[in-house]
């Protein structure tokens, strides 16, 4: 294991220091393990709260910002955070309008923010609505397992309720927003190599040098299958074709990512971008946005991921607004 | 020897003896984690139950429920992941349903125990079957309510129970996982035994020791 750290156990305390030190727009509570907005709350708005796992960033205390998020609770790498943290920011970030949690659906995440919000009603009497987002189509058979992963509609999902929130919408609104973007929005990755969480220090899966695995999940949970490597179009076509599966796009404008999984560099992710635009003009699929680059990573893990939303005018709407985040920042 | 009633040491020997368990088969259960799920379960139940003892040795608890809800809430803030939580609402269940006594009896423990067994049902969504704790906790509990009904002694009650868990452990290996990470892998999550079951048969080994010593 090559990496730039001090020690396997020191990663994420070490990694919230230069957060702090890089962002005087951010506060961060290095005890609790939560990144905030210097500025409170603005009295009225309701606040977004995420967290999960670190090793995905800038996902989620790099969307920490006006716009998105008003926290982030840091677990360890690929860890969920505790109910305690989720419980302390829903305090601190709560100005009397409600709190909306934004949880990944993995089975530690849900867990550890359903107490969390428990202990809140319990101890604050604070309103908090949950969205669970699920959107990975490589799991097929959802009724059979803990169900879809989290992944990719995460990022548009953070952005636009955040938008939604900085516009004055009630909590019930927000949280309506959020669960329609989560319920059209669908995503799938390829592995290209493993990554390595470091207090394991060496890679989760092996991966030979002329395979792939698509439908990675962002800790390297194993996909659909282990195929050989292909060119960029048809992987681009393998990431795709699941998704148009899944749900009809047409007719509708949709938001398109194509994000890398921390190991792979922006030129190969726009090579793959255009590609995924061959496939969804063949499909007759209208892009009106699109994204490119590293917003949900898992370490050091070569390969990428496609989300497509399918949107309308509101959704268009609150993605264009301003957001001034370390992770995304325009129109400000 | 037998026992009519359980008392606060023997309660805190039981945790110790867990913390000790987990941290003897530390590599035991992160290999079974790296087969079918995160390969964290030996660390964080080493971490987590190593925060208990320290806790309960800096201020030891007053009475069962203290010593349960410390326990409880110790694990669900320094474990994260599902271990946290499962564990931490089977003590925090356990301390509520005892309330603040200096000992149990056997239909009292038994009770407690019952409670924290529900208490994991409703934080999981675990059935029977599903490769879970709950393929040890469950048939452990019954094991250990059949066995009262025969005698009021609960170190034969645990003895059940233990044998029990291990059975149910064993069983976990020809199961397709259905909850959590391990579910999925799908097929491939058969033949493997499931780490939180492991885990879970520590607990009722740890239990039976504990009621065996003079």
């Amino acid at each position: 294991m090559k990496k730039l750290i001090n020690s396997p156990e020191t990663v994420l305390a070490d990694s919230l220091v230069g957060v702090a030190a890089a962002h005087p727009e951010l506060r961060v509570d290095h005890v609790n393990r939560i990144i905030y907005r210097a500025d409170p709350t603005r009295a009225g708005k309701v606040a977004l709260l995420s967290g999960g796992g670190t090793g995905h960033e800038p996902l989620h205390g790099g969307f920490v910002g006006v716009g998105m998020l008003d926290a982030a609770c840091a677990g360890a790498v690929f860890t969920s955070p505790t109910p305690d943290q989720m419980l302390e920011a829903t305090k601190v970030v709560d100005s009397g309008a409600g709190v909306l949690h934004i949880v990944k659906n993995y089975t530690g995440d849900v867990m550890n923010f359903e107490m969390g919000a428990e202990l809140a009603a319990a101890e604050t009497g604070i309103e908090v609505a949950v969205v669970v987002v699920n959107d990975d189509v490589a799991v097929e058979d959802s009724t059979f397992t803990a169900g879809r992963r989290g992944v990719g509609t995460t990022v548009l999902l953070e952005k636009i309720a955040g938008a939604a929130a900085e516009e004055g919408r009630d909590l019930a609104a927000v949280a309506a927003v959020a669960r329609q973007v989560n319920e059209s929005g669908r995503s799938m990755g390829v592995a290209l190599s493993s990554c390595t969480v470091p207090a394991a220090g060496k890679p989760t899966f092996e991966l030979a040098e002329g395979e792939m695995e698509i439908g990675v999940g962002i800790h390297g949970e194993p996909g659909r299958r282990r195929v050989p490597l292909a060119g960029a179009a048809e992987i681009a076509r393998l990431l795709v074709e699941p998704i148009l599966a899944d749900l009809d796009f047409t007719g509708a404008p949709t938001i398109v990512m194509v994000n890398g999984l921390g190991g792979t560099p922006l030129i190969e992710l726009y090579v793959m971008y255009a590609e995924v635009r061959k496939v969804l003009d063949a499909a007759g699929i209208t892009v009106a946005r699109s994204l490119v680059g590293n917003y949900i990573t898992a370490l050091d893990m070569a390969g990428c991921s496609v989300t497509i939303l399918k949107a309308d005018d509101d959704l268009l709407q609150l993605w264009d607004a301003p957001v001034n985040t370390s992770g995304l920042r325009w129109g400000m | 020897m037998t026992n009519d009633t359980i008392n606060l040491d023997q309660l805190t020997g039981w945790l110790t003896r867990f913390r000790d368990l987990v941290t003897e088969q530390v590599s035991y259960l992160t290999e079974l984690d790296s087969a079918i799920g995160d390969a964290d379960h030996g660390s964080n139940m080493t971490r987590g139950m190593g925060a208990v003892v320290e806790k309960i040795q800096a201020s030891p608890a007053g009475t069962v429920d203290e010593l349960f809800k410390g326990a409880g809430m110790t694990l669900v803030t320094s474990v994260g992941g599902a271990s946290g939580p499962l564990y931490g609402t089977f003590f925090l269940r356990i301390g509520t349903t005892a309330g603040p006594v200096a000992s149990l009896d056997a239909p009292g423990l038994a009770a407690a125990l019952r409670a924290g067994l529900d208490g994991v049902v409703a934080r999981g969504k675990a059935e029977a079957g599903d490769k879970t704790m709950y393929d040890v906790l469950a048939p452990a509990l019954d094991a250990f309510d059949a066995a009262l009904l025969a005698s009021s002694d609960i170190t034969s009650a645990a003895a059940a129970a233990y044998s029990a868990a291990q059975t149910g452990r064993d069983a976990t290996e020809a199961l397709l996982a259905r909850k959590g990470r391990a579910s999925y892998l799908g097929e491939r999550s058969i033949g493997h035994i499931d780490p939180g079951a492991a885990s879970t048969s520590l607990l009722f080994q740890a239990l039976t020791e504990i009621l065996g010593e003079e």
